[in-house]
């Protein structure tokens, strides 16, 4: 299953490369995002919880770009067939998307956290930086694992582009609220990791959650 | 090589396929004709493993479908109506991807580019390929991983005279392979076939083997 | 399958308990001293939360069921269990609502963890049926349905959790001490009405079930009279499990 995971991840990722579809937008989306955000709140710097919570928004709505965009080039042309006439083990599908997904937000992170911190972000968060990145780590791949589920949930449907957000952003809620508390006091105005154990707690526990469920469900939705 | 008996297939309430039964021996080619909509394609996606029976048995390459489907999966070269290739990939990108899926050696993929006399456009993304071209490269997806088993739906439709000259020895009667074959031309295909399936509406209306006649009168 | 047996002595159980329910939250519970008469919507707003969060884990184990036995009969049951318990969280999200303002002045309070997750939920399922509709293929609209309900199933707990511990600083509401701290008036009625909800629930679903299962055979009879071949063009596919049918309503 592996093979057949890294075949079919190599080849998102050089589609993307050639492509530059997913990537960019969700970078230039965040960061427009924050300019917004900058109009909207009237605000010049931010700290604490409204910092936190403008962060994971935006991440959080980025990623709906991303998962509408995630089976795009299988279902021009029928190439999802191509997949499944291949002798391959089907959870390899889904492994590969999210594993895609979780790269793409990976880099979108590595522009948008640096802008955010010269945009919007009041209290510099280098020295946080290693409680920051574990806080994103954990929570990539819960958006990474339920996107890749609501992405090939949605991929058959009608009206996908509207059922995308609908059915994903409840879904990530608990993501959103166990990120978002869990930087807030790494970007306070006196930086500390606060509580973080706890809520990196609730989010292994989501992560966990749906990794397995993911793993169990999603050749139902591939088979025929 | 082939063998169905009662097979059916559902769409919601209507009947794909309707107990249909035909056999099929090693080497030989299977024609299936009939209007559109009769269940042509459904058949051909029933014994690429991709659609499962509804009812009915159903054994492919030796291997009971749909519980041991997976057996069958790298045996099988299907050339439908979608080409299955990634318009932003190349010939040869796509090809080697493919390459990987099945377990074939990639060195393979340039020999399969030759034989179908792509290889001097394999660097050339596929959305910049006429339709004959992407035609021709379907083909070879379809026999990168060299199945016994070809399925093969009008797959002359696209091409060119040269074209079609250059891909009969590789999915025509003298590639020894076993075929199914869809197509609406009659006559020909009717020569090229060993045994004869024409459906009217899911049904088997003609099994075995039939004239030129009797199979146009599906079409009315 | 005959999903009529029994259908009739349930209804009046049900209908009964809720007669019984109602006339002790009204005349034999006691009044709250804070929250006077509007507290006693709690008797309604969570039995129906209560009822409603296991008919959307019912609705999950009958998903699994569908996938795992591939028959249909599991699809509409959970199809069903699922509906009944969107209808029942609106109710919870109106009723939650309407205590706020009674009670507190305001039409909605974050801190409280059970409204709350009801919203996300509720908004999670609201897409259940636009999900269902939007696919034609109606096996594969089974299956996905079933996906989604298994997926929004472990949600819920999950939810729940992650919502509680946001909002642990709140002061305790009567609502967050259900079942804990009731005194023994309080605790019968509630429980009463408990039981109540989930006849009424259950009888809901059969109500529904039997609904759809009589017009399923209906049509059956139908395309079967009609016949494939007097060459009637019947092309296109049956209506999946398709339209949302009010309850009780016959085609």
């Amino acid at each position: 299953m592996t093979r057949a995971a890294a075949a079919i991840l190599r080849k998102d990722l050089l589609i993307e490369v050639r492509t530059k579809q997913s990537v960019p937008a969700m970078a230039l989306f965040s960061v427009t995002a924050f300019v917004l955000f900058h109009f909207g709140l009237d605000r010049d710097r931010l700290d604490g919880e409204l910092a936190s919570g403008v962060l994971w928004v935006t991440l959080l709505l980025a990623t709906v770009l991303a998962v509408n965009r995630l089976f795009a080039h299988e279902r021009e042309q029928g190439g999802l067939d191509g997949l499944l006439l291949a002798p391959i083990d089907r959870t390899a599908v889904f492994v590969a998307k999210a594993v895609a997904l979780y790269l793409y937000l990976v880099l979108l992170e590595l522009v948008a956290i640096p802008a955010y911190a010269i945009l919007l972000l009041g209290p510099s968060p280098v020295d946080q930086l290693p409680a920051l990145i574990a806080v994103l780590a954990l929570a990539n791949l819960g958006l990474a694992t339920v996107g890749a589920l609501v992405a090939a949930l949605a991929a058959e449907a009608r009206a996908r582009d509207l059922l995308v957000p609908l059915l994903l952003l409840p879904l990530l809620t608990p993501v959103l609220i166990a990120a978002a508390r869990a930087t807030e006091p790494l970007f306070a105005v006196h930086p500390e990791t606060g509580e973080l154990g706890k809520w990196a707690g609730v989010l292994g526990l989501y992560d966990l959650v749906f990794v397995l469920l993911s793993v169990a469900v999603f050749d139902f939705l591939l088979e025929d | 090589m082939i063998e169905l008996v009662g097979v059916s297939r559902r769409y919601g309430e209507r009947l794909a396929l309707d107990d249909v039964s035909v056999s099929l021996g090693d080497g030989q080619t299977l024609g299936v004709f009939g209007a559109n909509g009769a269940g042509k394609t459904t058949l051909l996606r029933l014994l690429a493993t991709l659609l499962r029976p509804h009812a009915g048995t159903a054994r492919v390459l030796g291997c009971e479908l749909p519980g041991e489907a997976w057996k069958v999966r790298g045996r099988v070269g299907y050339l439908g109506h979608d080409p299955l290739l990634y318009r932003d990939l190349t010939a040869r990108e796509n090809l080697t991807f493919h390459a990987r899926l099945h377990g074939v050696a990639t060195e393979r993929v340039d020999a399969v580019l030759a034989g179908v006399g792509m290889q001097r456009r394999a660097e050339d993304p596929v959305r910049n390929l006429s339709r004959g071209m992407v035609q021709r490269v379907a083909t070879a997806r379809a026999l990168l991983h060299d199945p016994p088993l070809l399925l093969l739906d009008e797959p002359r439709a696209n091409l060119d005279p040269k074209a079609a000259e250059l891909l009969e020895p590789l999915i025509g009667r003298e590639s020894g392979r076993t075929r199914v074959l869809v197509t609406h031309d009659v006559e020909g295909g009717l020569a090229e076939s060993d045994v004869v399936l024409g459906l009217r509406r899911g049904r088997a209306e003609i099994a075995g083997s039939a004239d030129a006649r009797a199979l146009r009168g599906l079409y009315t | 399958m005959l999903y009529g047996k029994r259908l009739a002595p349930l209804a009046f159980t049900a209908a009964a308990l809720f007669a019984l329910a109602l006339g002790l939250i009204f005349f034999y519970a006691p009044l709250d001293a804070d929250q006077g008469f509007m507290q006693k919507i709690f008797y309604l707003h969570v039995p129906m939360a209560i009822v409603a969060l296991c008919g959307f884990v019912a609705g999950a184990i009958m998903a699994i069921q569908h996938l795992r036995t591939g028959l249909r009969q599991w699809d509409v049951r959970s199809y069903v269990a699922i509906h009944l318990s969107i209808i029942l969280g609106l109710g919870v999200l109106v009723t939650g609502s309407i205590w706020a303002r009674a009670s507190w002045g305001h039409w909605w309070l974050w801190d409280e963890p059970m409204l709350v997750s009801f919203l996300i939920i509720f908004l999670l399922y609201c897409c259940y049926q636009p999900l269902r509709f939007s696919i034609e293929d109606p096996e594969r609209q089974g299956r996905y349905a079933s996906v989604f309900a298994i997926t929004a199933g472990a949600f819920v707990p999950v939810n729940f959790i992650a919502v509680r511990l946001a909002e642990q600083y709140t002061h305790p509401r009567v609502l967050s001490e259900t079942g804990g701290n009731l005194p023994g008036e309080m605790r019968l009625t509630f429980l009463v009405s408990l039981v109540a909800m989930a006849s009424l629930f259950v009888t809901l679903w059969k109500v529904e079930l039997t609904s759809k299962n009589a017009s399923d055979q209906l049509r059956k009879l139908r395309r079967r009279l009609e016949g494939a071949e007097a060459g009637a063009d019947d092309e296109g596919p049956e209506p999946p499990i398709a339209d949302p049918e009010p309850v009780g309503a016959m085609r």
